[in-house]
Formats: C-alpha cells, structure tokens, sequence
C-alpha cells in the first residue's frame, strides 16, 4: 500500500511570553490509502496540533518544522493558494464542536454549494443537487427541505452529520476527523461511528481519527498511534494494541477506563500525577514521573521511539512489559 | 439496605416558563425540565443519576438542594420537606449538602486563595472557628484529597484540571456533609484523571459516609461508583434499578440502547456487539411527545405509547421500570 500522507520529523512549537512550547516534537508516521489510523492523547499530547500544522491552520504564534508529503508532493509551509487545492479538497478536517466550525449567518446550502463552485467549477444547480445527494449519504432525514436551514436549526448530531457531509463533499481520499463525537450524546456518538464506519466500507477513502477515548476507535482503526507530550509513546495495529499494550502509558490508560463487558472491579487503577509542563520538559523519558516501571536509564535518556515487532514501536527503554 | 431514606423525593417537578412575551404576547410555552420524579437516596448510598443532554438530570440536582424552585411535589430531608423551609432554616440545612460542578476552573473564584476557596463553607457555618483553627481544618482537608497542604496560598489557575477538581471536593467536604451532589464531576478531566478522582470520591465516601447523587453521561463510571441507578429521560424516569440489575438485566429499551452505546475498548467485541443504534436525536423538550416521550425513537414503540405514559411499575426486587413493553432484549 502507498502512503497517502507521510509525515517526517514533524516539529511543531508555540512562542509564548513564557517560552516556547514544544506541542509536537519529532513526530513521523504515515496513513495508507484506505487506511484508518486512530490518534490517542489525553489534552496536551499534540495529537490534535499535528493536524493543525498539516492543514496550515496553526495559530499565529505556532511554528511547524519537518516534512509532510500528500501523494508525494511536499504541502508543509507550503503558499495558501497551493495549499488550497489539497485542504478541503483532497483532504478534509472535521472538528469536535460542529456549532463553532459552521458558520451561523449563511444556510448549510450556501456553505455546502460553495466549495463545489469553487473548486469544481459546478453550476448552482448541479451544487446543490451534490449537497442535497451527500445530505442523503449521511442519513439527514429531508434532506431536500433542510439544507435551505441555518446551523442552529440542527441539533448537535445533525451538526455533526453536515460537517462530514461537506467535508467529503469534494470525495477526499483522506478525512480528519478531530474528536468527532466528544461534543455528542452517546446513542448520538454510536449514530456517528456507525456512519464513519460505513462511509468507510464504502468510499475507501483513509480516515485520521483523533481522540482521547480509546473505545471510539477500537471499532474503526486498523492502526494505533498514542501520543503522550508531543511524542508518539507506542504505535501498533489496533488487535494488538489492545490485547497486548507495550507502553506502560498505553496499559495505563486501557486500565484505568472502566468497562462495560468486564466484571466490576472494587478500585480503578489509574495513572498517578499529571502530564508534564511542555515548556520544561524533564530529561529523560516524559512519562517517567507516572510509570510504575520507571528506572535509573529513564531519568538519563529519552527513549527513542524505535521498532519492536512487526509493524509495531514503542517510545520505552523497557525489552517487555 | 433498609434504613431510613435521608431524602426523599416525591412527585417532584420542576417546570420553566420559556413564552416569549413581547409586546402582542406570545405562545404559552413550558419547559418539563424535571416532570414527576419520585426516589430515596439512603444514607451512604450513590445514587447514579444517567441520561442524555437535555433529560434533566443536572436540574433535578439542583432541585433537590433547592438551588432551584420546584413546581410540584416534595423533597424531603430527614422528614422535613425542603421546599417549604423558610431561607434561614434552609441556610442551616445547607452544611449538610453539598455539591461539585463538571467545570472545575470554572467553580473556582480566581481571586481566591486555595485556602479561602476551601475555608469558606467552614467560616461560614462556624463562625466562632479560630484562624489557626480554619488554617489547621483546611490543611488537613487538602491532604485528605490529594492536594499538597503547602499549596494553600495559590491561585486556581495555578492548578491542573484535575487538582481543581480536588480542590472542588475538598471545598464540599470540609463541612463533612451528608450528602453531595456530584454534577459531572469528571466529564471535563482526562481519561487517567477520572480514574484518580472517582477513587477518591469512592474512598472518601468509605470514610465519612456520605450519600452521593452522581450524575454522568457517563454508564461505565456510574455503574463503577453507584450502588443504584435512574434512568432519566426527558424529565421522566425510565428505569431505577440497583447497579447489577440495571446493567446485566436492563428491563427498559432506552436503558438496553445506551448499554450497548458505549464502546468498549477492544477491538474484536467492539466489531462484532450487537449495537442498538437509536433512531434521531432527544425530542425537543418544548414539545414532547405524546404518551411515552421515549417512543419517537423506541425500536418496540406501540399505538398505547403514543397514548398513556406508563407508570413505572415494580419489575423486581428494587427495579423499577415504566415501559409498556418493559423486558429484555429480545436477542
């Protein structure tokens, strides 16, 4: 399989009154065609940042290094208006509070038409044909009424439902999809995943799917890539990470949620203290402060993310776990 | 467990008038926030409140400490109904609930010190109390809940979102109250954070003995720290049931559905369950419909559904459960 985006030594920080802030340090990985890669972090990790920085929308104060390559072609840093003809386009973002990312004052009409306009040349008529067709698509009940509404006529779920249907109003072969049922109730989220799942099955196209709850990912992701302050701790194929983690981050976070298919336990386990401050990262490894494993090479040296098995690497200085 | 109920709520309502009312007037129109909740929380006991955005379970918890009037019905603290205290009698009431918000930053005065923040439920039901003594009580709170008793002079913004939540607890359990209203306490924290704080909540209930109301949309956190159950739809109880029956033998449709909403972290069970995927989203509560609010999207909805709202009947040994077709999954 080729890579559909290859990301290579990705840096990305943010200058602040109190120094810089390390929000994505050295990070590469690439998503196949028709692949679904699922991003875990708890806030701060970086995962939704290294998105940001691949879509050219990093705040004014943020600053991303490296290499990310769409089919091939270089699109870090790279002018707006040759950005453009790949964000959007080729590659689609949706975010967690469809409320905040669709404009209030235009109908979901006008802001759906308008990228067919705009980068399929399409006449009005034939545009709104396409919008009311990907309406249909995911699952907006009258469709052919409702897209003549205003976002706040929706209710979050069908918010969200627009915002996947414009994003792959232009057929991208690669959808981002930030935390995409954080915001919604959970028959609303079981609505969503079920929809990404099948749009999945049936356009081909690869999915980002970014989230600090492992259980949305564990139907959707073939590959797994948990984050832990700006560095990738462990990436694996999703059956394996789940049965077998070789992080002690990654064993932490699946230990600590409570789950529905076991036998209550009395105690939660949980991971002790908090995430580090990413202006002063410590030496050594990151998680260090918080790993039960922790020992003296720890403290010394920051474990390089490096290959463990087959199509599996892990960020730790610990043989197994 | 059959002692006494520390409260007990009956019949309760609580209905908000949304009319717009400009200068021609306008339609009447009524918000069923909370609309005919009966319970009794025991003494010691957590009671999950659970239900989607919108059901009311947030207004019930504010209704029960009378942060809000209620339209109908009672509330009845130790066999005093609430509702019809007087302010200073109910003021006095107040030191024995108390409640913690979602937002943690956000229920913090930011220009308070720690030590003011988590004093001033103590300072104001003891007034006769010392500075040393408030100092002394407040340091000791702080170590009880994790937080480093020398941090007692900073800020809020000076704290992470979990430690803000500890300072949250410790400012509802300085008083040692007897019960606590837990309003998504850890809906806002990170997936290892929530892990410490509901331990802590569970450790410290072991040790003082205080009831918890413990709302979350949450199923597998609530199944993990109650010891019973309501399911809350649209104003109106579903299913109350102890925590067991409630999960492994769910008698109500909308209770089987969000059971099987939640997903579980692992990749085989999650591919394979056989989820029930409702249909739409949570009517809106300004025009419910009909009979049972639940069978817009009910995969066992009836002609008697949209006529009579069922009454929510005995199902078991502390289970209840108002469904006309209440009963097991048919799979």
């Amino acid at each position: 399989m080729t890579a559909i985006l290859d990301v290579q030594g990705l840096k990305t920080s943010f200058s602040t009154p109190e120094g810089a802030v390390r929000a994505v340090n050295d990070v590469s990985f690439a998503i196949a065609a028709g692949e679904t890669l699922g991003i875990v972090g708890e806030s701060g990790s970086g995962k939704s940042q290294i998105f940001m920085s691949i879509m050219g929308l990093l705040a004014k104060n943020g600053r991303a290094e490296g290499s990310v390559r769409f089919k091939g072609q270089e699109i870090l840093n790279i002018r707006v208006a040759e950005l453009n003809k790949i964000r959007g386009v080729k590659m689609s973002m949706i975010f967690q509070d469809p409320m905040t990312s669709l404009n209030p004052y235009l109908t979901v009409k006008r802001q759906m038409t308008e990228v067919l306009e705009t980068h399929r040349g399409m006449s009005e008529d034939a545009a709104l044909a396409a919008a009311i067709e990907m309406l249909d698509i995911v699952q907006i009940p009258e469709a052919t009424r409702r897209v003549h509404m205003y976002p706040h006529e929706f209710s979050g779920g069908m918010r969200q439902r627009v915002m996947i249907a414009m994003a792959l109003l232009c057929e991208p072969e690669l959808l981002i999809a930030d935390e995409p049922t954080t915001a919604l109730d959970v028959t609303v989220q079981a609505q969503i995943l079920d929809l990404l799942g099948k749009l999945k099955r049936e356009t081909g196209m690869a999915i980002a799917l970014i989230t600090h709850d492992l259980g949305v990912i564990a139907g959707l992701a073939d590959r797994v890539m948990v984050m832990y302050a700006g560095e990738v701790a462990e990436r694996a194929n999703s059956g394996p990470l789940f049965r077998a983690p070789q992080h002690p981050y990654t064993q932490g976070l699946l230990r600590s949620m409570p789950r529905m298919d076991e036998v209550r336990a009395n105690r939660l386990q949980t991971i002790g203290g908090q995430p580090p401050n990413l202006q002063r990262l410590p030496q050594g490894c990151t998680f260090r402060d918080r790993c039960v494993y922790a020992f003296d090479r720890c403290a010394a040296e920051r474990p390089a993310l490096r290959p463990i098995q087959d199509d599996r690497s892990k960020a730790c200085h610990l043989e197994a776990l | 467990m059959s002692a006494a109920p520390l409260l007990s709520v009956q019949d309760l309502k609580v209905h908000f008038d949304v009319s717009r009312r400009g200068l021609f007037g306008g339609p009447a129109a009524v918000v069923k926030a909370v609309d005919g909740v009966t319970f009794d929380l025991r003494p010691g006991e957590t009671l999950g409140l659970v239900g989607e955005s919108g059901c009311g379970k947030s207004t019930l918890g504010r209704a029960v400490l009378r942060l809000l009037p209620a339209t109908a019905g009672r509330v009845v603290w130790l066999g005093e109904d609430l509702h019809a205290l007087h302010h200073a009698e109910m003021q006095e009431k107040r030191r024995h609930m108390q409640i913690i918000f979602q937002d943690p930053l956000a229920s913090l005065n930011p220009r308070m010190t720690v030590g003011q923040i988590i004093a001033e439920p103590l300072t104001t039901f003891n007034p006769g109390l010392s500075g040393a003594q408030v100092k002394e009580r407040v340091r000791q709170m702080m170590a009880k809940v994790g937080l480093l008793p020398n941090q007692i002079n900073r800020y809020p913004h000076e704290f992470s979102g979990g430690q803000c939540q500890r300072i949250g607890i410790a400012r509802a359990m300085i008083n040692s109250p007897r019960m606590i209203v837990c309003d998504e306490p850890v809906s806002a924290l990170d997936v290892s954070i929530q892990a410490q704080i509901v331990n802590l909540l569970m450790d410290l209930q072991a040790e003082m003995g205080m009831s918890l109301i413990f709302i979350s949309h949450n199923l597998a956190i609530v199944r993990h720290i109650s010891h019973r159950v309501m399911v809350l739809y649209l104003g109106k109880v579903m299913e109350i049931a102890d925590r067991d029956s409630i999960y492994a033998n769910p008698l109500h449709p909308y209770t089987q559905a969000l059971n099987s909403a939640i997903p579980i972290p692992d990749p085989d069970l999650e591919r394979q369950k056989d989820r029930i995927v409702l249909k739409g989203d949570l009517p809106s509560p300004l025009n419910p419909p009909s009979g049972c609010p639940f069978r817009t999207r009910c995969p066992r909805a009836t002609e008697i559904c949209a006529q009579v709202m069922p009454d929510l009947l005995p199902a078991g040994p502390s289970h209840q459960v108002a469904c006309h077709h209440a009963g097991p999954r048919a799979d």
